[in-house]
């Protein structure tokens, strides 16, 4: 369980990580990795790098669990506006077509960092995850002068169950991009000081995953509760 | 300053949960006293409060686990004694005392007793079944428990200031809302479940991440002890299930601080939306409890029986199958609804089809026994009483999922007696066998038979003379959570199960006089060779307690019993494999990060009840600091030196070697 074997990914394993005296498995998924043991069975634990993106991906799964059952609430409530307005009624698609433009772009330039960071280079990194983190700030200010708007207009989240699963789901978003800035700016000042170290490197891997989950929940949102909303 | 808390919170006026309370803290001030008297501190801090060992974790969670079913017995006391006094009188309890203690009885026994056993069991257990030195995230591990351990406290620092929820273990609205429930009750439950729930999920992860990605050498999925299954199904449900519950608890909140409507009676809130989400968490939450349970089982049966596990594959396919299907029958919990009859007989099949299931496994564990050499110590004494005891629930179980007899039994004591009869009789069963299994392995000895044998057996009696009454009274339609009642019919069968407890009031005194006596006894008790039952999976192969690092070279293996084999290997060549080359290991550091994040989180939590916004604030800032802090340290790993593991395996040996000559001659003449 080194925690030094995380980079490089491409090079050749220890062929024998175990000292058991045979060959390395070449089972099912053991292509591409170079005799590094997958964690499927025979070739042992899985090098650290593949359990912590493992076990983030099941995070982020149990993560979309959450957000599905505030979908469920939505779903359900969609229509019980109490006599308030409806979506019809709030929704300013071009508003929501705006943010949706800055986070889908903050996603590009995640992917970009991950490339930059493939490559080592530290300018460019810091470069497109300070890109990143303005267009999501920029999608953040976006969302609360929409909330804020509502509220102003007696369509706060107490208004009715409609918009009591709206402020909630979208909200949950929100907070998850707020969390996923202060991350991020973490992120930054660690790359800055501590370089690419493997540590350093996994966690990187887990912030792209973790961005580009908030976008797919975004799309859905977007769907989901703007585009049929708005329609509806 | 202080939000809604002021003095007015501590009960003054209620000598009952006041004298308790300070019963508590006096005995707690006591502990600690004792601890820092003695010296002890800076060692429950190096090696227990910091410590990522998944052995330590385990230990514990269980200790946890232990102490809150305690908890929880004194609340059933308490609610036993009252029915049988509250015949046309009052009783002692006045009801919105009783209200939160069968609230608090329910949520501490599943949330904080029941899941914290099943959960350290897990722990301790399963890194050593698969053969490898720790789980995943080790001190994401540590920081799981002791989030479960914020909400104990929470919960029972309720006891004291405030009160608890009067709402029952599920809080249905519309009674939990701010309307009906306008004190702190709801607010302590919401916080302390939100906080553990977050160490739950953390540790699902961990556990499934565990057994996908980190196993011995040579364990494919059909070579991992049938545990290890039995882990991974319950945590890939805790995965798929705990997040429903945090949101629903979350909209429940929002409802309660922010005037938002999902459950509320007015402007187009749904109760029944509360309901539905709560047991799409509720039924699979369950079966989170009752798997590994049914893998603790598996692994004595077959262990006592002296036999591999019959029908092994079967037995996975019957874990996997219950842990798809426990998904889709939510609904039988409240076919009262109003859904039809076509949805309900969907349900009602749905449900009645995982007894098939459970069915398998109940055949398997009895053709296991069959023909075999068995040994009736204690775990397998639970194991035995745990099939009879929980066929029978079973089948009230399936008798419940048919729609037309469950409109008459819901909410009766016919249900009360079900859930008892599944919970009790696999769940805590399944614990204490777990706990005399494995407990030589965490400490180095053995539990006294003699007092395990006698807490069995009073817990057995005193279960089925609590709860078959209740059964017999729920059928003369006695219904759920009454603090008193007028009807004479009903009067033996109450008196019955007050009698039932104090039978097993027996068997709880017995458990812990067999602790007390067997840490006096330690040293006859002592388990030498890391063995002490003839066992067949890889725990087994280290020594008890294991060395931090588990196994000094990862096993290599060959089949689906890999100790079972080494051992067979050992006993036909007369001697053990060569000795390894031995190197050094690199171990997770110890960290107070998981201690340190619970101290905020409680903070945080108490805080939120009590609407104190400022200590919020500073709770979640100090909560991300420490997650900076934790992210900035540099050495995350030390090493253990080659010379170290060679000399701890080499002590090993030579046990194994000791026993190796002495049993040739017992085994010689076969
Ligand atoms: C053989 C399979 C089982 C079947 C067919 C079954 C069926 C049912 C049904 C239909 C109900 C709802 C009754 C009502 O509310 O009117 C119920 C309640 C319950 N069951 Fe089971 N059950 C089974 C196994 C289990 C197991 C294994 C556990 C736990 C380990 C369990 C725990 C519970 C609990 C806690 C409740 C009720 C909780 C409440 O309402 O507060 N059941 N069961
Ligand atoms: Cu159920």
């Amino acid at each position: 369980m080194s925690g030094s074997q995380a980079i490089p990914a491409t090079h050749a394993r220890d062929a024998d990580p175990y000292k058991l005296g045979r060959a390395p498995y070449h089972g099912a998924a053991g292509h591409g990795h170079g005799g590094e043991p997958t964690g499927h069975g025979a070739g042992g634990p899985a090098p650290k790098r593949v359990i912590v993106g493992f076990g983030f991906w099941i995070f982020l799964l149990s993560d979309i669990v959450m957000f599905s059952a505030f979908f469920a609430a939505h779903a359900v409530l969609a229509d019980s506006t109490a006599g308030g307005p409806s979506g019809k009624d709030l929704f300013d698609l071009t508003h929501v077509a705006l943010e949706t433009a800055l986070l889908l772009a903050s996603s590009f330039t995640c992917g970009m960092a991950a490339v930059a960071t493939e490559a080592r280079s530290q300018l460019w990194t810091q470069v497109f995850l300070l890109v990143t983190g303005l267009l999501g700030l920029g999608f953040l200010i976006l969302e609360v002068q929409e909330f804020a708007h509502m509220i102003g207009i007696d369509a706060g989240p107490g208004r009715s169950a409609f918009l009591s699963s709206f402020f909630a789901v979208v909200g949950c978003h929100g907070l998850h991009v707020t969390a996923g800035l202060l991350w991020l700016g973490t992120m930054m000042a660690q790359i800055f000081v501590k370089g690419f170290r493997p540590p350093i490197l996994r966690r990187l891997l887990c912030f792209n995953l973790f961005w580009h989950a908030l976008d797919i929940i975004w799309v859905a949102l977007f769907t989901i509760v703007y585009l049929i909303g708005a329609g509806a | 300053m202080f939000g809604k808390l002021t003095w007015d919170a501590i009960p003054w006026d209620q000598p009952i949960p006041l004298v308790a309370g300070a019963v508590v803290i006096v005995l707690l001030l006591g502990v600690i006293a004792w601890v820092i008297l003695k010296g002890y501190l800076p060692y429950l801090w190096r090696e227990w409060i910091t410590s990522v060992d998944h052995k330590r974790v385990g230990v514990m969670y269980t200790l946890l686990g232990i102490v809150m079913l305690v908890r929880g017995f004194i609340d059933a006391i308490m609610m036993r004694s009252q029915q049988a006094l509250a015949y046309q009188a009052p009783g002692y309890l006045p009801p919105e005392h009783y209200d939160q203690i069968f609230s608090a009885h329910g949520t501490i026994m599943i949330f904080f007793g029941a899941m914290p056993f099943m959960i350290g069991l897990m722990n301790f257990a399963v890194p050593l079944q698969l053969g490898v030195r720790d789980v995943a995230f080790p001190t994401l591990n540590s920081t799981s428990f002791w989030l479960t351990a914020t909400g104990a406290l929470l919960v029972n620092i309720s006891l004291v200031v405030g009160e608890f929820a009067r709402t029952g273990w599920l809080p249905y609205p519309p009674l939990s809302e701010l309307a009906y429930s306008p004190g702190v009750g709801v607010d302590y439950y919401v916080w302390a479940l939100q906080i553990s729930g977050v160490g739950t999920l953390m540790s699902g992860i961990n556990l499934v991440t565990t057994i996908l990605k980190m196993r011995a050498p040579g364990m494919s999925y059909l070579r991992m002890p049938i545990y290890c299954w039995t882990a991974l199904a319950s945590n890939l449900l805790i995965v798929a299930a705990f997040p429903i519950l945090t949101a629903t608890l979350a909209m429940l909140t929002l409802d309660r601080y922010l005037g938002f409507h999902f459950f509320t009676n007015t402007a187009g809130g749904n109760v029944m939306m509360f309901v539905n989400l709560i047991w799409a968490w509720g039924h699979p939450e369950v079966y989170i409890l009752v798997l590994p349970a049914f893998g603790i089982f598996s692994e004595v049966i077959s262990t006592f029986s002296s036999k591999p596990l019959f029908g092994y594959r079967s037995m996975v396919m019957a874990t996997m199958f219950i842990c798809v299907v426990s998904f889709m029958v939510w609904l039988h919990h409240f076919f009262t609804m109003g859904a039809g009859a076509d949805v309900n007989a969907a349900f009602g099949i749905a449900t009645s089809i995982i007894a098939v299931g459970t069915g398998v496994k109940v055949y398997n564990w009895m053709f296991t026994m069959y023909g075999g050499r068995i040994r009736f110590a204690t775990p397998m004494l639970w194991s035995v009483g745990f099939i009879v005891t929980f066929v029978i629930g079973g089948m009230t179980g399936v008798l419940l999922a048919v729609p037309p007899a469950d409109f008459q039994l819901h909410n009766s004591l016919f249900l009360v007696a079900h859930f008892h009869n599944v919970i009790i009789g696999g769940v805590v069963f399944a614990a204490f066998a777990g706990l005399t299994y494995w407990f030589p392995k965490a400490f180095g000895f053995r539990l006294h038979e003699g007092w395990g044998k006698a807490a069995f057996w009073f817990s057995l009696a005193g279960f089925y003379l609590t709860f078959m009454p209740l059964y017999v009274a729920g059928l003369l339609g006695m219904t759920r959570r009454l603090q008193h009642y007028d009807l004479a019919q009903w009067r033996p069968w109450v008196l019955l199960a007050g009698l039932g407890v104090v039978v097993t009031c027996l068997g709880v005194a017995c458990q812990i006089i067999q602790l007390v006596v067997s840490i006096r006894e330690r040293v006859e008790l002592r388990d030498e060779m890391g063995d002490p039952w003839d066992g067949r999976s890889l725990e087994w192969a280290t020594t008890s307690p294991p060395p931090a690092f588990n196994f000094a070279v990862l096993p290599d293996v060959r089949g689906e019993e890999p100790y079972w084999e080494i051992k067979r290997r050992a006993i036909e060549t007369q001697q053990l494999a060569d000795e390894p080359e031995y190197q050094a290991i690199e171990m997770p550091r110890n960290s107070p990060t998981g201690f340190i994040t619970a101290f905020f989180s409680t903070l945080t939590g108490f805080a939120l009840i009590w609407h104190i916004w400022w200590l919020v604030v500073v709770g979640l800032v100090a909560a991300y600091a420490v997650f900076v802090w934790f992210a900035w340290r540099d050495q995350d790993e030390y090493e253990i030196p080659a010379a170290e593991v060679a000399a701890a395996d080499r002590e090993r040996r030579r046990a194994r070697e000791a026993w190796l000559r002495a049993n040739v001659r017992v085994r010689e003449p076969a």
